[in-house]
């Protein structure tokens, strides 16, 4: 009994000073397409600082946000990381948990790129070509959307090559994958003329979204996008369903989160498409070539100034709660927005971030200095 | 006896021996054929053996090959001259002083000077890119550390940052076509670099930034100090929570419990959990030490519960089987000269079962060593600067540093890859060797 009594205070005792260990250095989760720039601005921050480098852990903007969402205190991450916006319903459950202010900061743009080995022809693709090949369903010849039947890239656009449709890419989770379908997939999809009037139509235009609905013979897509929002469901959303669902037949083949392996799996494989970020094609240019897409190379211009449409925001989110508490998050904070960092020439756009236009960072950086609160 | 039975005798005398004879050839093909047998399956053994060497083979020149070029790091001779007036700084001034000069544009000014015809913004750039980001913050340490250097002219080897490194050891004066060259610089570049070696500025020396640094994002400054240290954190709880636990629970399962269906069950559950897949181990670790007793993430406290989890099993079972192999004739003579059932354990059983105890220990912590799946759960896999100073500070460990680093876009991180897989080998074949070396060392045989 006695052993027993020792042992729950030893347990008991330990979890004390634990909960009572006050962290000195910040950290930092979230999405691993900002990793690689927030470990360099963590890094060079410990280093010019005296404040502790900051812990950067890639969870992907998803699980980030969740761990960030969890609740106030030093056991719960900082600042978290996306590679999208958070959404209403990550904002409410932050919210429900305690997290109450929240700063958000907007850092620049990533492109995605659709990309080949170095020695094979260069592919000049539109988004309804990428669309056309790799959603999964598509329209049929009386306008139906059927089962992707297409084989090889002729058969998508009669003048690109006879190769057969194989594109190597990130899996479900990543989001790289999501904004890949929202942005090449989803943007190919309303150029399809009925799939676009469709775009368009509002809630209370029920009956024409239903009469097109069974023209394309999508009504699955419809019921489903009833279900989620009920009376206020519009035409985007039955788009948002069928112009991001992937085919699963082989010729999109989830390689992994692994952008490297993607790469060598190019090399390998002169007739593969792969697509991952563009700063892994920045690193790797004398390997791997960027397809032409709407006209555009994927070339740091082009992304900048948004010529190239294939691109997302990178944000990071700060939990202000923790500001006073665990030291050095406002320091952090403005050392990542400066213009020596994230400005036209800072060390980010060297590793191949995509810098914002000048008013948008001087509305970013205003805001962030204030830590501006986030509202949704 | 008459002819008749004479002939009858003889042909079955004949057929005895032709019978005889069939049989003696059936024999000998049967044992030509058990011998032809043999002879496969020997082969098949050998051919397996050689398909493993030859995999064994292929995995260490690749890994070797590719990794082999991060043990030596490109450095750039290059006289820089401190110059007082520029730096605003005096040998009297206070180390505050010194860390709030800006050393940045210093050492980009002293650049600019020795290409006086880079004019260009651009061109200027490419030129700072390349030397390591850190030149500045290495130039002011050096300044801290003996402040007397101010006003002189020092010789100083520069490291080169990761892309000039990486064409200075793959690219540079060899006679390459143009596509087959392995190198991100720009042609400015290229010609800076083969001006300065040629002048017999570059020099290539044995990389100690790799084993002195922690994680850099700067393929150049990054080495495996921190996660050497995190490692040897990690297996230093597990060793201690794990070899105790693991020793009272084999001893009491071999020499004390009753048999009965309690322990028939204990034991059929040890054997379970070391099948287990090591990233459930993970997920207990978040829900029980995390979520539960609010440790905090990443930290070497919590990996090496975790693993401790994952090597119990392991250990108890050699441990078992250790004490098992021990004769029952010493137990018996122990008490037949009036020792007590624990003294005879302590004093007999455990000395003579400890050789068999430490094999599988160390074997269990080779196992944990190379473990990434469980601290995946317990956020372990972290971009950490610092090197860690205890068990509560964030730390990585070494399979997860391999793991970071073959993602990273940088391509000079690929031979860093393989260079650390080469630490980890050589770690994991010498904690191994060491086991078959006690074992061989201390064991007895009966």
């Amino acid at each position: 009994m006695k052993k027993l009594l020792l042992g729950l205070s030893v347990i008991a005792s330990v979890t004390a000073a634990s909960n009572s260990i006050a962290r000195d250095s910040i950290s930092v989760v979230g999405s691993s397409t900002v990793y690689p720039f927030a470990t360099v601005v963590a890094e060079r921050f410990g280093k010019a600082t005296d404040f502790k480098a900051p812990k950067v852990e890639s969870t992907g903007s998803g699980g980030g946000l969740k761990l960030f969402c969890k609740g106030v205190g030093v056991a719960t991450p900082d600042i978290t990381n996306a590679s999208r916006r958070i959404k209403s319903s990550e904002f409410e459950q932050c919210q429900a948990n305690g997290v109450k202010e929240i700063v958000e900061v907007l850092i620049g743009y990533d492109g995605i790129v659709l990309a080949n080995a170095k020695g094979a022809a260069p592919m000049e693709l539109t988004r309804k070509d990428i669309y056309l090949a790799l959603a999964k369903l598509v329209p049929g010849p009386d306008g139906k959307l059927i089962e992707n039947p297409y084989k090889t890239w002729k058969d998508v656009n009669s003048s690109l090559p006879a190769t057969k449709i194989e594109v190597l890419g990130p899996p479900p989770t990543s989001g790289t994958r999501d904004a890949f379908a929202e942005l090449a997939l989803e943007g190919g999809a309303r150029k399809i003329d009925d799939i676009g009037a469709l775009r368009n139509m509002s809630a209370d235009q029920v009956d024409e979204i239903e009469a097109l609905v069974k023209k394309l013979g999508i009504e699955a897509a419809w019921a489903a996008a009833v279900k989620k929002k009920g009376a206020k469901a519009k035409g985007k959303d039955v788009v948002k369903i069928i112009g991001r669902s992937v085919r699963e037949d082989g010729a999109y083949i989830e390689a992994g989160e692994n952008d490297n392996l993607i790469v060598n799996k190019l090399v390998a494989n002169p007739n593969a498409l792969g697509i991952f970020g563009f700063s892994f094609l920045d690193q790797n240019s004398d390997k791997v070539q960027g397809s032409i897409i709407d006209g555009n190379e994927p070339s740091f211009d082009a992304i900048a100034t948004g010529e190239y449409k294939v691109s997302r925001p990178l944000y990071f989110y700060v939990k202000k709660a923790h500001i006073g508490t665990v030291p050095g998050i406002q320091e952090y904070l403005n050392a990542f927005v400066s213009e020596d960092v994230i400005g036209p020439d800072g060390y980010l756009i060297d590793k191949g971030l995509i810098p914002l236009s000048d008013d948008a960072y001087d509305e970013m950086a205003g805001g962030a200095r204030v830590l501006k609160n986030l509202a949704l | 006896m008459t002819n008749q039975s004479k002939t009858d005798n003889k042909s079955s005398l004949d057929a005895v021996f032709q019978d005889r004879a069939i049989l003696a050839e059936k024999r000998a093909a049967a044992l030509k054929k058990r011998n032809r047998a043999e002879k496969r399956f020997q082969w098949a053994g050998r051919i397996s053996i050689a398909f493993g060497i030859a995999c064994v083979l292929f995995l260490f020149t690749d890994i070797i090959s590719k990794g082999v070029g991060a043990f030596t790091q490109t450095y750039v001779e290059m006289e820089i001259t401190f110059d007082q007036e520029r730096l605003g700084l005096t040998p009297q001034s206070s180390e505050k002083e010194i860390k709030a000069a800006s050393f940045g544009s210093f050492f980009k000014r002293q650049l600019r000077e020795k290409y006086p015809e880079i004019t260009g913004r651009k061109e200027k750039r490419e030129l700072y890119a390349l030397f390591t980001s850190d030149m500045p913050l290495i130039l002011r340490d050096m300044v801290i550390a003996d402040p007397s250097i101010l006003g002189t002219t020092q010789s100083i080897s520069m490291i080169a940052d990761d892309d000039f490194d990486t064409y200075y050891k793959h690219s540079y004066g060899r006679d390459l076509a143009e596509e087959d060259k392995i190198t991100r610089l720009s042609e400015m570049q290229e010609g800076i670099v083969d001006s300065l070696a040629k002048s017999g500025a570059v020099t290539k020396k044995f990389n100690t930034i790799l084993f002195s640094n922690s994680d850099s994002r700067e393929p150049e400054l990054a080495g495996i100090k921190g996660a050497i240290v995190g490692s040897i954190l990690t297996l230093l709880v597990t060793l201690v929570l794990s070899f105790p636990i693991a020793v009272a629970t084999a001893i009491y399962l071999e020499e004390f419990a009753p048999k009965n269906k309690i322990t028939d069950f204990i034991e059929v559950n040890i054997n379970n959990l070391a099948a287990v897949p090591s990233v459930i181990f993970g997920l207990l670790g978040l829900a029980i030490f995390i979520n539960f007793f609010g440790l905090p993430r990443s930290v070497p406290l919590v990996g090496g519960f975790v693993l401790t989890l994952m090597t119990l099993p392991t250990i108890i079972i050699s441990s078992r089987a250790a004490i098992k192999a021990v004769p029952p004739s010493i137990r018996e003579a122990a008490l037949g000269m009036g020792a007590s059932k624990m003294q005879t354990v302590l004093h007999h059983v455990l000395p003579l079962a400890m050789p068999g105890m430490l094999t599988g220990t160390i074997i269990g912590m080779a196992q944990a060593l190379g473990e990434t799946a469980p601290l995946l759960m317990i956020g372990m896999v972290a971009f950490i600067v610092d090197t860690p100073a205890g068990i509560t500070d964030p730390a990585t460990v070494l399979p997860v540093q391999i793991f970071l680093w073959s993602d990273s876009p940088e391509r000079a991180f690929v031979e860093k890859t393989s260079a650390a897989i080469m630490v980890l080998l050589t770690f994991l074949i010498c904690m191994n060797s060491f086991a078959v070396w006690l074992r061989k060392r201390l064991e007895r045989r009966w």
